[in-house]
């Protein structure tokens, strides 16, 4: 293979994008992209906690940031990101105890972490209207 | 293939990275600790949204609360930074760039981790 002709135009194996998506793939690509995304929104975190710490104008600068619509739209998706990623991980657990690998376990574990996500999403924010 | 490494052998080499499977144990180590760091890091959030500035930081002046949070931020820095290393050396082959981001990705998480550390300590120390 040292000599091999890397740049003919060879034939290529299927890829990605000739696959219909199905559940169990949406659901490992998601918990990835929900974990980059949580990378990414820990600046949120680090903003929220910072400003506080510099006194009592920054921090309602922060809270007027994070209570404004777009704030808790991202605050939204940053919940969802959260707690679907944990499920996820919850999945990942089970797998690593040698369980849930039989398709229809796979797929049935896919379904729920979705709508397990979704719905504790909207419950947490539901609680959180109330006890405001 | 037939495997032709001792069992010794494989210990002592702990594989191409010479890591074993010290990764794959920190991210586990990390996830199990943040199922319960997060879901108090969420009612935390939940409970102090709309907190005025002096509520909160009485909030964050109780050493439980504080002790807490600073662990979400440790715990949840040092997984996501395990997380992003595999997305790096997944989607990334050529050895500069690779790099690159690795280094960033340890830069970033540390300024986040710490950061955050000294705003929770300023605050629960009451600077």
């Amino acid at each position: 293979m040292a000599n091999a002709d890397l740049k003919a135009n060879r034939p290529l194996s299927p890829h990605l994008q000739i696959y219909k998506p199905i559940m169990t793939m949406v659901m490992s690509i998601l918990h990835r992209i929900t974990g980059a995304a949580l990378y990414f929104g820990t600046i949120l975190m680090a903003f929220w906690l910072i400003c506080a710490a510099a006194g009592p104008e920054s921090y309602q600068f922060a809270m007027d940031v994070f209570g404004s619509f777009l704030g808790r739209l991202v605050l939204f998706g940053f919940t969802w990101a959260l707690v679907h990623h944990m499920i996820g991980g919850l999945r990942h657990f089970i797998w690593d105890m040698g369980y849930g690998f039989e398709l229809s376990a796979a797929n049935w574990m896919a379904r729920a972490t979705i709508a397990g996500s979704v719905a504790l999403t909207v419950i947490l924010w539901i609680i959180g209207f109330i006890v405001a | 293939m037939t495997d032709m490494r001792t069992p010794l052998g494989k210990v002592r080499g702990l594989g191409s990275a010479k890591d074993g499977t010290s990764h794959f144990w920190r991210q586990r180590l990390t996830a199990v600790a943040n199922v319960f760091l997060i879901s108090f890091f969420v009612v935390l959030v939940i409970a102090l949204q709309g907190a005025d500035y002096a509520s909160f930081t009485e909030a964050l002046k109780n050493p439980i609360i504080s002790t807490l949070l600073l662990l979400v931020i440790l715990v949840g820095c040092l997984h996501m930074k395990l997380g992003m290393q595999v997305i790096i050396e997944d989607y990334f082959h050529s050895e500069g760039r690779k790099l690159l981001l690795l280094i960033g990705n340890t830069f970033f998480a540390s300024f986040i981790a710490l950061a955050s550390v000294v705003a929770v300590l300023k605050i629960s120390f009451g600077g």
